[in-house]
């Protein structure tokens, strides 16, 4: 206790706290939408074109910063979800089966490009997330992806659960439901970019999806599913922050497998809750 | 008899925007629509007209276009060509409120963690819009929906994956209801209801045009038609006979729609 309490003077671990608090719950939050929209294995591809995507910008600038990370990322996501878009309406190959083919071709470029990528800094940090190194800015971008998260799910939160339900009954019921589509897209990248510096590009996606899944395990209720994911993904986040840095582990990894455990204790507890209430009656 | 009292005390259409007079009656029409999915022509030369107060079945095999033509008329696809109104008006500026459309089965997400009672309560967003709180009126179309299909009591706090399949063709109905739309478009209602509660829907589809609302159906069960509907459209791709449902079902007509499978 008294270790923590002498950790907390550090400006980085108070900062990497409120960074994996802020990071945390926004995916938590947006979690309840991946769910229900049941677009898990979609984000996981997206997820790891962000790997090909930091390479290109290394190789193309000489250096690795956020900034550059950032924009790699966002344009290596962009052209693989809107070339699976592409492909699948003048095919009759199902989206899922264009974006596999995309995203593994992505990586491969990139792995083929990571022994090219000279750059003074670490790669394998910005694989496995900098939650350790984040800067005053980097907070305050967070903190503007956590209110714009929040905000826009509040405000839009009936027309978004209508297009998530049925988006034809939406659409006769007078939603916008393209409009209501961008704006999932829009909450789930902002959510994978956030996650993306936390714990890296390949492990994001457990960030963004674990936290609905536990919750759901518990719950019929579509709000609790939002607002009780945001709480775990923001518990576990901080919990494995406190662990990580004074085992010496890395954060993001520790993050992922935090919640990956949380998920076990849920499914065990919930299935054995079922046995004996079966065995019973 | 508890349907018939419980549809008189809540028979209203406050949310829709044309709003009835005594003895005004609003129009659907549809004129030489044509619809094609990429190169494959769905429906072709479609007229149609029907009033509120009136009730219609869409007959054809499989493929025939029924399901097209409903979600045609809700505003979901866009004519290739042709034009559909509902009182004078372009079907599209109606979505909203004016219309309540019943998807088949399979196209809904069952596994969303949602209990009856909910999914009851989402038919009313088109009144409340996005921020509106729910009001008495609210509380009331949604308990009327519930009771008219038998949802009620333990059945509303269900969660939906665990309700039969007819049991979930009920919730989806009473969703409908609870928009109390103007026009009910109802893609295979009858599907996994058993017979008590096909006659009940039957009765209550009768009941709802008796509030002055049209509604429009695709049917399968041809012996049941008559019980239901005032009005038939035998579809196969094309129209092929529409009328009073006596005068409509000859075996002549019924060759036609069910023995060529495309018309087109």
């Amino acid at each position: 206790m008294s270790d923590l309490l002498q950790m907390l003077d550090m400006p980085f671990f108070r900062r990497a706290l409120a960074a994996a608090a802020l990071i945390g719950f926004t995916n938590g939050f947006v979690s309840g939408f991946v769910l229900l929209r049941r677009s898990s294995l979609t984000l996981s591809a997206l997820s790891h074109t962000l790997l090909p995507g930091i390479v290109v910008v290394v190789l193309i600038t000489g250096v690795l910063n956020q900034a550059g990370a950032f924009t790699g990322a966002l344009l290596a996501s962009l052209i693989v979800g809107i070339a699976s878009i592409t492909v699948t309406r003048y095919t009759r190959l199902p989206q899922s089966t264009a974006i596999a083919i995309f995203y593994t071709a992505a990586v491969a470029l990139g792995v083929i490009l990571i022994p090219y990528a000279h750059t003074s800094q670490n790669l394998e940090q910005w694989l496995f997330g900098t939650i350790q190194t984040m800067g005053d800015t980097d907070l305050k971008v967070f903190f503007g992806i956590a209110c714009f998260t929040l905000m826009s799910s509040t405000l839009f939160m009936r027309p978004l659960l209508l297009t998530l339900f049925e988006p034809n009954v939406a659409a006769v019921q007078g939603v916008n439901v393209r409009r209501m589509n961008y704006l999932l897209y829009t909450l789930m990248i902002f959510a994978l970019m956030a996650s993306f510096q936390a714990v890296g590009p390949i492990l994001s996606i457990g960030l963004l999806v674990a936290p609905g899944a536990i919750i759901s395990l518990f719950t019929n209720n579509t709000k609790w599913l939002f607002w009780g994911g945001g709480i775990i993904g923001c518990v576990a986040a901080v919990l494995a922050v406190i662990i990580s840095i004074p085992l010496n582990i890395p954060t993001g990894p520790a993050i992922v497998l935090v919640l990956g455990t949380l998920f076990l204790l849920a499914y065990i507890s919930v299935t054995s809750r079922k046995f004996h209430s079966n065995t019973s009656s | 008899m508890k349907h018939l009292i419980i549809l008189q005390e809540g028979a209203e259409m406050s949310n829709c925007k044309h709003v009835h007079t005594e003895g005004q009656t609003h129009q659907l029409l549809v004129n030489n629509l044509e619809v094609a999915y990429r190169t494959d022509t769905v429906l072709k030369d479609i007229n149609l007209s029907a009033h509120c107060g009136s009730s219609l079945a869409l007959v054809g095999p499989n493929g025939a276009g029924k399901s097209t033509l409903l979600k045609s008329v809700a505003g979901l696809i866009k004519p290739k060509k042709g034009e559909i109104t509902w009182a004078g008006e372009d079907n599209m500026k109606c979505r909203g409120g004016e219309f309540a459309y019943l998807p088949q089965n399979e196209k809904v997400n069952w596994d969303f963690p949602i209990t009856v009672q909910g999914v009851v309560e989402m038919g009313r967003y088109s009144q409340l819009g996005a921020w509106g709180k729910f009001t008495k009126k609210d509380d009331l179309a949604i308990q009327r929906a519930l009771d008219l299909m038998e949802m009620n009591g333990e059945l509303a706090q269900r969660q939906i994956s665990e309700l039969s399949g007819g049991q979930k063709q009920r919730a989806f109905i009473a969703r409908a209801i609870a928009q109390e739309a103007h026009v009910l478009l109802l893609d295979e209602p009858f599907t996994g209801l058993d017979r008590e509660h096909t006659a009940n829907l039957s009765r209550l589809l009768r009941k709802l045009t008796k509030e002055s609302r049209l509604v429009i159906a695709s049917h399968h069960d041809i012996n049941t038609l008559t019980d239901t509907f005032d009005q038939i459209l035998l579809l196969n791709r094309i129209v092929i006979a529409m009328g009073e449902c006596r005068d409509t079902l000859t075996e002549e007509n019924l060759n036609l729609t069910f023995k060529n499978t495309s018309h087109v």
